[in-house]
């Protein structure tokens, strides 16, 4: 096993990156693979809180890089996939408390026991950031269909080309369709043509992201959730595998709305 | 947005969107490039001339490579011996 080291960055803060990391982490996991989250914001950790797993945390990725414990201590498994796990971020250090060559050390140590490795960028384009894209094989840059998300995902994009990191795609995260339709959002081919890079996923809008992150289970084990089959969907893209774009004008049916009635009962 | 508006606003955005992304990454601001559309009209109207009001300067971006793309009209020297 040499796992692949994905970065998911986005410059702007808030437009999910924490979020689809969770996601295609367990959508991968749910599918057999060995994964390993890192939460790379030093500081101001999540990853831990979306992926429910915040009451387990004993050592952090700085006691690792310090030496206050083996990696494998560091390492939380995910209550329901045995084949996931978390690295979390240390709450009361700073970014300086790692550097790049410290983040290369831990994923290099990752990955002959996973399949893939996941790290949560930091918004912004500084040290965080670039601790995050430096063990990266790849980098998945998350944007909004909105102007300044696209600007600052623009600004990442630009930066990754220069540091010539290959592979690079877009993951449109709450994309609205109805607005789309009345020409009141961008759409995914308008980003797409202003960014010009190869997209790896459209995720839309969708309540079910927010009880999901509530109760700490990412929407990608929730079989009725559109966002989760979105987020499955990148997973198996992330495999190699082809599969079409959701059709974003579809809405959820009658029956769909049943079920999901009968769901949260 | 109203009834009569001429624009929805996905196609502002854009719009907007294209001008700012060609400035961040030429680092070319909108004075600099007047500036440069002058000064090459300069040179240009040295050797032969141009029709000025006809003159159409912009950047253009193709997928994530920026060109400079320049439209200058030639007046024609036939013409201008009849005028």
């Amino acid at each position: 096993m040499t796992a692949q080291v994905i970065t998911l960055a986005s410059g702007k803060g808030g437009v999910g990156k924490t979020t689809a990391v969770a996601n295609i982490a367990v959508a991968l996991a749910a599918e057999g693979s060995k994964v390993v989250c890192v939460d790379g914001d030093i500081g101001l950790r999540n990853l831990d809180v979306v992926m429910g797993l915040e009451n387990r945390i004993v050592y952090d990725i700085v006691d690792v890089i310090e030496g206050r414990c083996k990696l494998r201590q560091a390492m939380i498994r995910d209550k329901h996939l045995p084949e996931l796990y978390l690295i979390p971020a240390a709450q009361t250090r700073d970014k300086n408390a790692v550097s790049p060559s410290d983040m290369v050390r831990i994923c290099n140590e990752l990955r002959p026991d996973a399949d893939y490795v996941l790290i949560d960028s930091p918004a912004g384009i500084e040290r965080g950031f670039r601790n995050a894209i430096a063990p990266a094989d790849r980098v998945l840059v998350v944007t909004n269909p909105e102007v300044s998300a696209v600007r600052d995902a623009d600004r990442v994009i630009g930066i990754l080309e220069a540091e010539e990191k290959r592979g690079t795609a877009l993951i449109i995260n709450r994309l609205n369709p109805a607005l789309v339709k009345q020409h009141d959002m961008l759409s995914a081919e308008d980003v797409l043509d202003l960014l010009g890079i190869a997209l790896i996923g459209i995720v839309p809008e969708d309540e079910t992201v927010i009880v999901g992150s509530n109760r700490g289970t990412p929407v990608a084990q929730d079989p009725r959730s559109r966002a989760g089959q979105a987020f499955r969907n990148i997973a198996q893209r992330v495999r190699g595998e082809e599969v079409p774009f959701l059709d974003m004008d579809k809405q959820p049916g009658l029956w769909d709305r049943l079920q999901r009635m009968r769901g949260r009962k | 947005m109203g009834w009569f508006a001429p624009k929805r606003s996905a196609a502002s955005a854009k719009e907007r969107l294209q001008l700012v992304l060609i400035h961040d990454r030429t680092d070319l601001t909108p004075a600099e490039l007047i500036l440069l559309r002058d000064e090459i009209l300069q040179v240009i109207s040295k050797h032969v001339d141009v029709d000025s009001s006809a003159v159409q300067f912009a950047v253009e971006h193709d997928g994530r490579s920026q060109r400079l793309v320049a439209d200058i009209p030639l007046r024609s020297v036939t013409r201008r011996r009849a005028e």
